[in-house]
């Protein structure tokens, strides 16, 4: 019977997905890119969306809340797939929306005047049944994947209106959109970078080598020489892992400190984040790893706290500029950038 | 001639009070002189200079004499051009001018004599001057010091480099056989310079410097050539540490200096020193602490007086060097560590970077004073010293904990003082110091902590300095090499033409990250070290 099948190949798939984030998580499975775990998240959500029975779009976004709660609890630090269902959440209520006949008017907007004025009509229980929903949403989600695919070439293009001739250019650790932006704008421009190699795993030197054999003049540099070097540095870009609701970034250990210095020396700070990125969740500021290698002597290990934290906090007071697959913002502008992406009644799964 | 000579000397003592009146204005008028003409005498001056050095050579060097007595500084440049020009040796004047005033001669001649001698003397020294361009500045206690710019910043000018090699060759102690390969060997760089830094050295360290040498090494002492071998690998290192190693190594050269015949104890000791001085800089470029130490010593030999016996002048100079370094490194630490304690409190949580002798001696000392405090200590990469802090720490009992420079921005909430150590500080106020540390000063700068910097008078220095590229230290570029989760991604980071290795070893704090300097004289703010170096200078 097809339905049985279905749906027993779907928690297969689901379990699957959440195992390999496990393992993703905890360094013993392959590192993956965020661009990836949205990917094969928006997939999964549109698996579920044709192959998981559902009558009305309340009832699909009940299944798909389920899912995501389990999901973001096996990789909390993980915040691209928490980001990518409540896209998918929001899809799901324009699309009832828009079946339904419904004004374009944003109304999720809460204001205080339609607090007063319109107690009941805030309570769309999305009980109605519509046949072209699912089409509709699927579709919606097709685009959504396509959106996802192009955001590294998106940045990219941008690089020419950032990157002028003989800059020195600085960067920590490894990030793939960075790594995409510089790679183009080399191919017209000649420049410098220097990459501060990010200590304890060192994901710098990866980096270094990749943008190296682009035929880029790259330098390594240790972590500690960060200020030492910055007087000399034109301007900073820099990845991050997630971009928070007040246009602060969770990036990875020791961009609090280059931003620091980027600041004392008036240096920008711009950081390449695509909107998939973009998260409203206020969850652990810095997740601690377990997998610290340093040699230090067994006898005083054991009476020595060693502390590894894999994100920093970095507040926009520091941040000049945000690059992302729609442009280049402020980070003043992203909690309006949020709005539109996220209702928020999702902000809570 | 003999004549002549001999009229001279009743005349000296007026020609020197007329010289030292009118020597200066002569020497205004002259210059202008001079602009007229050097081009009309530039080739007249050697045929003038031979003829007026020939005829009144005995004449010249006389009125040398009182003329310097008036203008002493303008005497080097003078006298070795008329050395250059006299082919003959010249004669000593001082015998001829302290002997007293012979017989009794004409007075009318000799007015006339020395309108003539004055005349001639003139034309002399302008065409002197012609020949050398030197001012004659007087000597003034603020005379702007044109320093010369030391050769490990001048990597990148090939003609300072051809010197180098050059004076290597050229130091070799007297008596030794030019046969056998008895010269400091100059040390190559290695691989790819950062192009911002190409001025400066950067050596491998698996190429040491000894590798060159002969064995057994005729020039260098071998108390020496450890050290440099200790140095270049790393196992003598802080600031403390080296100079201490370096005045062991130079009291045990001087126990076994002997004084060769003819020589004197306080001349050629110190040049028996400068070989080895050559050798450990190019082992690893000397500390600001080591500069200070060398100059007490050369300053302490040349004193010695030229009476004294040598079992005598070398028991002197040995309980000079044991002087210096109680007085300068443990006396200080102690006077440093009692001001310290004073800043720490109880339930104090202390951040410390990387080892510094003076701060872990610091802590040792708050503990036993029964203080109760934690330290948390912050290493970087590549040389992770704080391993070695963070074991005598923890040897004593004291509490830590343990982060790298990366997580310096999330240790810091928690932190209540940061104690730095210096490697020198600056005469603008700058602190230079292992690289890292503006970092750390910045941050806590960023969170308000109190960041204070412990440092011994001996390492201040007269130099100034605003960023940290002018004047560095490029350490083994390999050493950032590292493998992590068995692959190990820049192990062939010299076959890649665009990708350099940066490993700098010090960097400069501005002194408005600094709230306090706590030395032996006190604590001061970072902006006082030029007075207190201004206090040391009259003091010695």
């Amino acid at each position: 019977m097809p339905g049985p099948d279905k749906e027993t190949d779907l928690t297969e798939r689901i379990e699957a997905f959440l195992s390999d984030l496990k393992r993703g998580g905890s360094g013993t499975g392959p590192l993956r890119g965020s661009a990836e775990t949205a990917r094969e998240t928006t997939a999964l959500l549109r698996r579920i969306t044709a192959q998981a029975r559902w009558s009305s779009a309340g009832d699909l976004m009940e299944i798909i809340r389920k899912e995501g709660r389990r999901i973001t609890a096996a990789q909390p630090s993980e915040t691209t797939v928490g980001n990518m269902i409540r896209r998918v959440l929001k899809i799901v209520r324009e699309e009832y929306a828009r079946s339904r006949g419904s004004s374009e008017e944003t109304d999720q907007q809460e204001s205080l005047h339609k607090l007063l004025t319109s107690g009941g009509l805030s309570e769309e229980n999305f009980r109605q049944h519509f046949a072209t929903l699912k089409a509709n949403v699927i579709e919606a989600i097709n685009e959504l994947l396509t959106e996802l695919e192009g955001t590294t070439d998106n940045i990219a293009m941008q690089a020419l209106e950032h990157i002028h001739s003989n800059e020195v250019i600085m960067t920590i650790g490894r990030s793939r959109t960075v790594e995409a932006f510089l790679k183009d704008a080399a191919r017209k421009r000649k420049f410098h970078v220097i990459v501060a190699e990010c200590a304890p795993f060192c994901q710098g030197h990866e980096m270094a080598t990749s943008l190296s054999k682009a035929g880029i003049e790259t330098t390594v540099i240790a972590d500690a020489a960060i200020f030492a070097v910055m007087s000399r540095v034109n301007k900073v870009i820099i990845g991050t892992q997630t971009v928070l609701a007040n246009g602060g970034l969770r990036a990875v250990n020791g961009t609090h400190t280059l931003a620091l210095a980027a600041k004392h020396h008036s240096t920008p700070l711009i950081v390449c984040a695509p909107m998939f990125k973009l998260s409203p969740q206020v969850g652990r500021l810095s997740s601690l790893n377990s997998q610290f290698t340093i040699c230090i002597s067994g006898e005083i290990l054991s009476k020595v706290n060693v502390h590894c934290p894999v994100f920093d906090y970095v507040p926009p007071e520091l941040i000049t500029l945000f690059i992302s697959n729609i442009g280049g913002h402020a980070p003043s502008y992203i909690y309006r950038l949020m709005s539109e992406l996220y209702h928020p009644e999702d902000h809570e799964l | 001639m003999a004549d002549s000579g001999v009229t001279d000397e009743p005349g000296t003592k007026d020609d020197v009070h007329r010289a030292k009146t009118e020597g200066k204005e002569l020497s205004k008028e002259e210059k202008q002189r001079l602009r007229k003409e050097k081009k009309q005498q530039k080739k007249n001056k050697e045929k003038k200079d031979e003829k007026a050095s020939h005829e009144s050579e005995k004449k010249k060097n006389k009125e040398e004499k009182p003329v310097s007595a008036a203008a002493p500084a303008s005497q080097p440049p003078t006298q070795p051009s008329t050395q250059k020009a006299v082919p003959a040796p010249a004669p000593v004047p001082v015998p001829v001018s302290e002997t007293p005033a012979l017989a009794d001669k004409p007075a009318k001649t000799k007015a006339d004599l020395k309108a003539e001698r004055r005349a001639r003397q003139e034309a002399e020294r302008a065409s002197k001057q012609a020949a050398t361009s030197k001012p004659k500045a007087p000597p003034n206690e603020l005379q702007p010091v044109v320093k010369r710019l030391p050769e490990h910043v001048q990597v990148d000018n090939p003609g300072v480099l051809k010197k180098l090699a050059k004076k290597l060759e050229r130091q070799q102690t007297p008596g030794c056989n030019a046969a056998t390969n008895a010269k400091i060997p100059l040390r190559l760089d290695y691989g790819y310079k950062v192009s911002l830094f190409s001025h400066l050295h950067q050596y491998s360290r698996k190429a040491p410097l000894t590798q060159q040498l002969s064995i057994p090494s005729t020039v260098i002492h071998p108390a020496i050539v450890r050290l440099g071998l200790q140095y270049s690998q790393g196992i003598v290192a802080g600031s403390n540490a080296r100079s201490v190693a370096l005045l062991h190594a130079f009291k045990q050269v001087i126990r076994d200096y002997t004084t060769p015949p003819n020589e004197e104890l306080s001349r050629d000791l110190v040049n028996k020193l400068k070989p080895y001085i050559s050798f450990l800089s190019q082992c690893r470029p000397l500390s600001a602490s080591m500069g200070n130490a060398i100059k007490y010593i050369k300053k302490e030999i040349s004193n010695i007086p030229s009476q004294c016996k040598e079992e005598e002048a070398k028991r002197k100079l040995l309980s000079c060097i044991d002087c210096y370094i109680d007085e300068k490194i443990i006396l200080a630490a102690k006077a440093i560590a009692k001001s310290s304690i004073e800043k720490i409190s109880n339930g104090d949580v202390i951040l410390v970077y990387g080892c510094s002798s003076l701060v872990n001696h610091i802590l040792c000392e708050a503990f036993e004073k029964n203080i109760k405090f934690r330290v948390i200590v912050v290493d970087s990469r590549p040389r992770l010293e704080g391993r070695e802090a963070l074991r005598r720490l923890v040897q004593r009992g004291i509490s830590c904990t343990y982060v790298l420079i990366s997580a310096v921005s999330y240790i810091l909430p928690e932190v209540s003082k940061v104690f730095l150590g210096a490697h020198a500080l600056l005469a603008n106020g700058y602190v230079m110091s292992r690289v890292g540390t503006s970092q750390i000063a910045l941050v806590a700068k960023a969170f308000n902590v109190p960041v204070l910097v412990c440092c011994e008078t001996y390492k201040f220095c007269e130099r100034v300095q605003t960023d940290s590229f002018v004047s560095n230290e490029l350490d083994d570029p390999d050493d950032l090499i590292v493998t992590r989760k068995g692959k190990t991604q820049l192990e062939h980071w010299q076959d890649v033409p665009s990708l350099g290795l940066l490993n700098l070893v010090y960097d400069v704090t501005p002194p408005d990250f600094v709230d306090l300097v706590i030395t032996d004289l006190g604590m001061i703010p970072c902006t006082s070290v030029p007075v207190v170096l201004r206090v040391k200078n009259v003091d010695q």
